[in-house]
């Protein structure tokens, strides 16, 4: 049986689900950063994926993964600033604890 | 057939530590597990023939983000303990969405009915990527640069040390 | 030049509101503004008099506003009477201003004292000026306010708040009938201009018994105005004002303004069929002339007798102008105007020695106050008609006018003259001869500025009249005349008889006051019930008592009554239907609109309460509501 499109599909899926299940219900903020990584690994994965079976001539799909995992990269490093500042101002990383917006 | 076993040791190498690092308790646990899924990733990439993206996937991911985590959680070792409760009140509810997430997106990916091209897997290399940048993509490129710019200042200030 | 003439009556209005706003911050306290005004005033009065003598004449009028589509033309003209009246006016008016400077110092209100004298002068010469009813009207009606408001000038007390009511409410009963003949003139001849009613007259468009109406009701309101008999009841009570008033406004210029109206609409009176309204005016004045004379004997307050002088000179002037004696009246007007200001302002400078007005308590002030002893001798004379003196010039025209026109008249007016003249020197002889009677008294005489207007003023009373003397082909009757009233020619034995009649006043007066021969308490007896009516002043003010006041208070209370049960009782009960209406909306009110907004701010209030729940303020809330709508996105997705 061929590794087709399908398969990288199956894997990015689970794996942004698990990325997913991370961002929704961990309280530590850095391991919520964690999770988007996870989240956007998979659409890497997707995108290169796509590159690969449907359009093999052209570089776009992995031009884009490129603008992304840059872009995750200024995510974690403005993310990870914006823990240590909270944590600087208000002693937690805690996100459900960091509740300024609440009612 | 030595692909497909290729293909399923990588999506376990990927997804099994991807699950440890989003439930385990230790924080420090979770960050170091996030190395060999990014590994697994990468050997996707090699496996979809984009050996650049590849490679610049264990440059940032495995490298840098991995170690900047750690030094974050270093550093902010007061929220960090095994005994402070890591997970909020709403695991149930994530999970299901979770679950629900990923069940429907694999219903619409079977669905679908993918317009496949019979080429053979092209060779990829960097000169075309890099031309494509220069090219096509210079708007993008420009304003990637632009953002990683504006970025790297914005975490100098925030992370900065109130005077 | 006379074209500027407008400028007269300018001045002192200019002068009245820069004092009315500076008050004492204004040059002198606002005399200086105001004697400035009137000395400017004066000045251009002389110019306009010098034009006029040598002839030239002025007459001018715009388009105020049209009514009916008849335009009423406002205006203004100088001829001979007019500038007679400026002259008058003026040089009296800033002589007493001058006066006043010394006579009101140190009064609570003395900057508005000059203010209301400036806006009376302004009025005054508005009223003189003006070549239409219109104009004369508003500045008839503007010296009723001023002479309202000085005579109530000290309102605090009671005595001169009453007077000032009573002036102004009797002269109104006169300005009315003036009103309505003026209304009558303008509905029959469609205009108010004095030249243009008069050709109206001489042509015949206004004639016979609507024009005897016309002319008689005009001359109520000078009946009103110049206190002549029935309405002369306010002069007398008007004394309560301070004495320049009484001067400037009772005796030379405003009361005067009824006689100068006669004299201006004299062709409406000499039109009439038989001269008829002019028989009306000289009656009025001839009884007014010996009425007033016969009160004058028995008073006993300095102001008073001059009040009571005044009211009898003005029904003579009537009574000249009356008998055909067009020049004799007016001419009269103007040396009255002079010796009787001389008269107040002495008696002025009395009252201002001695606090008091009352003449039996005065006496012997000859010695103490010797300059106003002579002037006030020199005006006695004048009034009492002594020759040269001033009045005695014009006094005597009127009389001989009266021989010649109706023995009745003259024989009051030759009675009045006796009287006069022995009234007048009955308060000479109590105030300046024998020994002071109120010991507490410190009698002072008067500071200068008070004293030279007198001797100015006492200079006129003694030369003025001989601008009317036949000597020099008597200039005043070649000034001031009327075609048709002439007027007889200067009678020398006349004049003579004129001469004793007003000696033997003056010597009866002697004997009984000064020599006393004859008592006066016998005089009293011998002449019993007519003395108890003098002192009574006719019963007049009992006569409008019961047969005015008393029933217009009585009706004024049955229509309090009416007013309060009926016309209160209907507002009432409309009122009261209105608040039952209210007290229904009220709880339409309360209950529907109030519920309905309340309803509104309840269910925002209540949706809000409910909806903060879903603002948590955690991030991963919402991102699992968003995961949670992705997902029910690609559900509908789906099924699609």
């Amino acid at each position: 049986m061929h590794v087709g499109l399908t398969h990288y599909l199956v894997v990015s899926t689970i794996l942004f689900c698990i990325g997913l299940y991370g961002v929704l219900t961990r309280r530590n903020a850095v391991a919520i950063l964690m999770g988007i990584e996870l989240m956007l690994n998979a659409s890497n994965i997707n995108l290169v994926a796509f590159n690969r079976y449907l359009a093999p001539g052209a570089v776009g799909g992995q031009t884009f993964a490129l603008v992304i995992i840059t872009l995750a990269a200024c995510e974690a490093a403005v993310g990870l600033a914006l823990v240590m500042a909270a944590y600087r101002s208000l002693e937690t990383i805690h996100v459900d604890e960091i509740n300024v917006m609440k009612w | 057939m030595g692909e497909l076993a290729a293909f399923i040791i990588l999506a376990c190498v990927t997804l099994i530590p991807a699950v440890v690092v989003v439930t385990s308790g230790n924080i420090v646990r979770s960050a170091l597990s996030l190395i060999p899924t990014f590994l697994g990733v990468t050997g996707l990439y090699i496996l979809l023939h984009a050996e650049f993206v590849a490679g610049i996937q264990i440059l940032i991911y495995a490298g840098a983000i991995t170690v900047l985590i750690l030094f974050v959680i270093m550093l902010t070792a007061g929220g960090t303990g095994t005994r402070i409760r890591q997970v909020n009140e709403q695991v149930p509810l994530g999970a299901m969405a979770a679950v629900w997430l990923g069940f429907l997106i694999l219903l619409v990916i079977f669905r679908t009915r993918w317009p496949y091209t019979a080429t053979p897997a092209p060779q990829y290399n960097v000169a075309s990527i890099g031309t494509a940048f220069l090219t096509d993509y210079v708007l993008i490129f420009e304003v990637t640069s632009l953002v990683l710019l504006v970025s790297l200042i914005g975490a100098i200030i925030v992370a900065r040390r109130e005077e | 030049m006379l074209q500027y003439a407008w400028v007269i009556p300018v001045l002192p209005f200019i002068g009245f509101w820069w004092i009315i706003f500076a008050g004492r911050r204004a040059p002198g306290q606002g005399a200086y503004v105001a004697i400035g005004a009137m000395l400017g005033a004066a000045l251009l009065s002389v110019a306009a008099f010098i034009e006029v003598l040598r002839g030239a004449r002025y007459d001018a009028s715009v388009v105020w506003a049209t009514v009916l589509n008849r335009p009423i033309e406002v205006g203004y003209q100088v001829d001979p009477l007019t500038s007679v009246m400026l002259l008058v006016v003026t040089v009296v008016g800033s002589l007493i201003f001058i006066y006043s400077i010394g006579y009101m110092q140190g009064d609570l209100r003395y900057p508005r004292f000059f203010a209301y004298m400036s806006l009376f002068a302004s009025s005054m010469l508005l009223l003189v000026l003006g070549n239409n009813f219109l104009t004369l009207y508003a500045g008839w009606e503007l010296v009723g306010l001023c002479s309202y408001l000085l005579i109530g000038f000290w309102f605090e007390r009671p005595a001169a708040a009453r007077a000032s009511m009573k002036a102004f409410v009797t002269t109104r009963v006169g300005d009315l009938f003036m009103f309505l003949g003026i209304l009558l003139i303008f509905l029959q001849l469609g205009t108010l201009n004095f030249n243009e009613i008069f050709s109206g007259v001489e042509t015949g468009r206004l004639a016979g018994g609507l024009l005897t109406l016309a002319a008689v009701l005009v001359f109520g309101g000078a009946v009103g105005k110049s206190a002549q008999v029935p309405l002369h009841v306010w002069l007398p009570d008007a004394m309560e004002g301070p004495t320049p008033v009484s001067a400037l406004i009772h005796a030379a210029t405003m009361v005067a303004a009824g006689v100068y109206l006669v004299a201006r609409a004299y062709p409406l009176f000499f039109g009439t069929p038989g001269h008829e309204a002019l028989t009306v005016v000289a009656y009025i004045g001839g009884i007014t002339a010996i009425m007033a004379a016969t009160i004058g004997v028995v008073q006993d307050d300095i102001k008073r007798v001059m009040a009571y002088s005044t009211i009898s000179q003005l029904g003579y002037m009537m009574m000249g102008l009356g008998v055909l004696g067009f020049t004799a009246g007016v001419f009269h007007l103007m040396t009255h105007a002079f010796f009787k200001a001389l008269l107040f302002l002495a008696a002025g400078s009395v009252i201002h020695a001695m606090h008091t007005n009352d003449i039996k308590q005065m006496g012997g002030l000859a010695k103490i106050m010797p300059i106003t002893y002579v002037t006030m001798v020199i005006g006695a004379l004048a009034l009492a008609g002594i020759p040269p003196f001033a009045g005695f010039w014009s006094k005597d025209e009127i009389l001989l006018e009266a021989y010649h026109y109706d023995q009745v008249l003259y024989a009051l007016g030759a009675a009045g003259a006796f009287l006069t003249a022995f009234y007048i020197f009955r308060m000479i002889i109590y105030t300046f001869t024998g020994s002071l009677r109120s010991h507490p008294a410190h009698p002072h005489e008067s500071p200068r500025v008070m004293t030279v207007p007198l001797v100015i003023l006492a200079f006129f009373s003694t030369v003025i009249g001989l601008a009317g003397a036949p000597w020099w082909d008597n200039p005043f009757h070649h000034f001031v005349r009327f075609e048709g009233a002439e007027g007889a020619a200067f009678d020398f034995e006349f004049a003579l008889r004129s001469t004793a009649i007003a000696g033997l006043g003056v010597l009866s007066a002697l004997v009984v006051y000064h020599w006393r021969l004859v008592s006066a308490a016998s005089l009293r007896r011998a002449f019993g019930p007519l003395y108890i009516a003098v002192v009574h002043k006719y019963y007049w003010d009992e006569l409008y008592q019961y047969a005015v006041i008393r029933p217009v208070v009585w009706a004024a209370r049955r229509l309090r009554t009416f007013d309060v049960y009926v016309v209160d009782g209907a507002v009432n009960a409309i009122g009261v239907v209105f608040v039952w209406f209210s007290r229904l909306y009220r709880v339409f009110d309360l209950y529907v609109v109030d519920g309905v907004v309340n309803l509104v701010a309840w269910t925002a209030k209540t949706m809000g309460g409910v909806l903060r729940y879903g603002q948590t303020g955690r991030p991963q809330n919402y991102l699992l509501i968003i995961a949670l709508g992705v997902i029910a996105l690609v559900v509908v997705g789906v099924i699609r």
